[in-house]
């Protein structure tokens, strides 16, 4: 067995803080992708219908948020509103509104596309058989929209889940930024830490993960 | 695609216009008594200098005096964790009072932020085997090669200085420790903070030129314009001299990794740079 340098996470209060770290990172990612489902989604219906002030608006806003790395949109929230309109914002709060900008982004384009991959003639029909819009939209294409959202939504908010690690650059100390201080505090003592850290963490990430893409697993098996 | 780089252009435009109109973003000494904190943004992963421990308790050089400031001004300190890359913009945004991150004085961040009188120095160093300690550049004779790491101001200042000396690159630290073992070079210039702890790890290695070229110092930083709280961190500065503060952080923090014996060109007590 390699020396993967373990023991420094028996010492203090070591592996609590890697659990703390872990903690903060999916508080904010679970909170950013919940309001980026419940907002994409109604941005994602309003812009599925072409030519809509919606979709327009959907189209800028992911053009802005694909071009600008995160960490510039990170910058900009925690630095920058204090520059400019001297703003107070948290770092939590502030990478809580960045993801959250960048998750209904992507989730109101995985919804347009979801909805408008329906067949005209599903709507077509339901109308002809007298159902009203709001009574299309519930029963006849959402139901089937979704179905076609569960991967890339759940892909969408593991993505979410990693990227945390760059709120250490505005002030948050996330699961990665313990590690790193744990690492360099026992360099001398354990000078192999690196390695049994980084596994502890990436393991840490999976079983964060994995929850999500089991259910979703399921899910797709129940409404196949 | 023309809309949108139109939209975030005038996105910009709009920033810095308003940054540019923004109030003094800093907190003064009265504000920061006031308020009963002072917020200090120390490395948390760069030890010996700033680094959290075991009990998520942060250490090091700088830790050590940023608590002194705190129980000096009379208020509970709040450890900020910053990166190198945004030890800056925390002064310019004032989301810290004072950044105390190993941080060394240079023309460009003096433009940007301000420094209080230097607490500790920084040079180059020149690390060589024991079987022919170099103490000296005029010692090198021919083909006698130095090792430097690509980039590092150890380079820069050889180049510049010493264009007769031969010198041998490598990309990285791990490559560069393995030629000087192998013995590809005479000698290894780098930070002196680098070598000395190098040394003190190796055996058969000994730092014949232990501070080599113009001194830099490190020194504590407030937001540009926070003049209250820069006097009195001066002030501080110079009255700690007066129990030899700095010599006692060094031996409680920084003793381990470079010994006794550079104590003295590595602290600057007082605010008066040694030597």
């Amino acid at each position: 067995m390699p020396d993967l340098g373990l023991e420094v996470l028996g010492k203090g209060k070591n592996f609590v803080r890697l659990l703390d770290g872990l903690w903060i990172a999916l508080r904010i990612s679970l909170i950013a992708a919940a309001i980026s489902i419940g907002a994409g989604i109604l941005l994602g219906i309003a812009a599925s219908r072409n030519r809509s002030v919606a979709s327009v608006i959907l189209r800028i806003w992911l053009g802005i948020i694909r071009i600008m790395p995160q960490m510039v949109l990170l910058f900009l929230m925690y630095y920058g509103t204090t520059r400019a309109f001297g703003w107070k914002l948290s770092g939590e709060m502030s990478a809580i509104i960045v993801f959250s900008l960048w998750g209904t982004a992507e989730m109101g384009d995985l919804v347009r596309g979801a909805v408008s991959s329906v067949p005209v003639i599903q709507k077509e029909s339901a109308e002809a058989l007298g159902l009203k819009p709001p009574q299309v939209y519930r029963l006849i294409i959402l139901p089937q929209a979704v179905r076609r959202l569960i991967p890339q939504s759940i892909n969408l908010i593991t993505r979410m889940i990693k990227t945390t690690s760059l709120v250490t650059l505005i002030g948050v100390v996330e699961i990665l930024k313990v590690g790193q201080q744990i690492i360099d505090a026992n360099r001398k003592t354990s000078p192999n830490a690196a390695f049994g850290v980084y596994l502890t963490i990436f393991l840490m990430y999976y079983l964060a993960c994995r929850p999500l893409s089991l259910a979703a697993k399921q899910l797709e098996k129940r409404w196949r | 695609m023309k809309k949108i780089l139109s939209l975030i252009i005038a996105l910009v435009l709009v920033l810095t216009l308003a940054a540019a109109s923004a109030d003094t973003v800093y907190r003064t000494l009265d504000d920061i008594k006031a308020s009963g904190t002072v917020n200090i943004g120390v490395f948390s992963d760069k030890n010996p200098f700033g680094y959290v421990d075991e009990y998520g308790e942060y250490q090091g050089y700088d830790v050590y005096f940023a608590r002194r400031i705190a129980e000096d001004l009379g208020v509970e300190v709040n450890f900020v964790s910053t990166e190198a890359a945004n030890r800056v913009e925390y002064l310019e945004t004032g989301k810290v009072d004072i950044i105390l991150a190993n941080f060394t004085v240079t023309p460009e961040r003096a433009e940007k932020v301000d420094f209080a009188l230097p607490y500790m120095n920084v040079a180059l160093g020149v690390v060589s085997p024991d079987s022919r300690v170099i103490t000296d550049l005029s010692q090198l004779t021919g083909d006698d090669r130095v090792i430097v790491i690509s980039g590092t101001t150890a380079e820069d200042y050889l180049i510049r200085n010493n264009p007769e000396i031969l010198l041998q690159k490598y990309d990285t630290y791990a490559n560069a420790k393995n030629a000087l073992e192998n013995g590809n070079g005479v000698a290894w210039a780098n930070d002196n903070t680098e070598v000395i702890a190098y040394a003190l790890q190796n055996e058969g290695f000994t730092v014949g030129i232990p501070s080599l070229g113009s001194q830099d110092t490190i020194a504590p930083a407030v937001s540009k314009g926070n003049e209250t709280l820069l006097n009195w961190l001066n002030g501080e500065i110079k009255a700690l001299g007066a129990e030899n503060f700095f010599h006692k952080d060094y031996e409680a923090t920084l003793v381990d990794t470079y010994g006794l014996d550079y104590e003295d060109s590595l602290v600057v007590e007082g605010g008066g740079v040694t030597e």
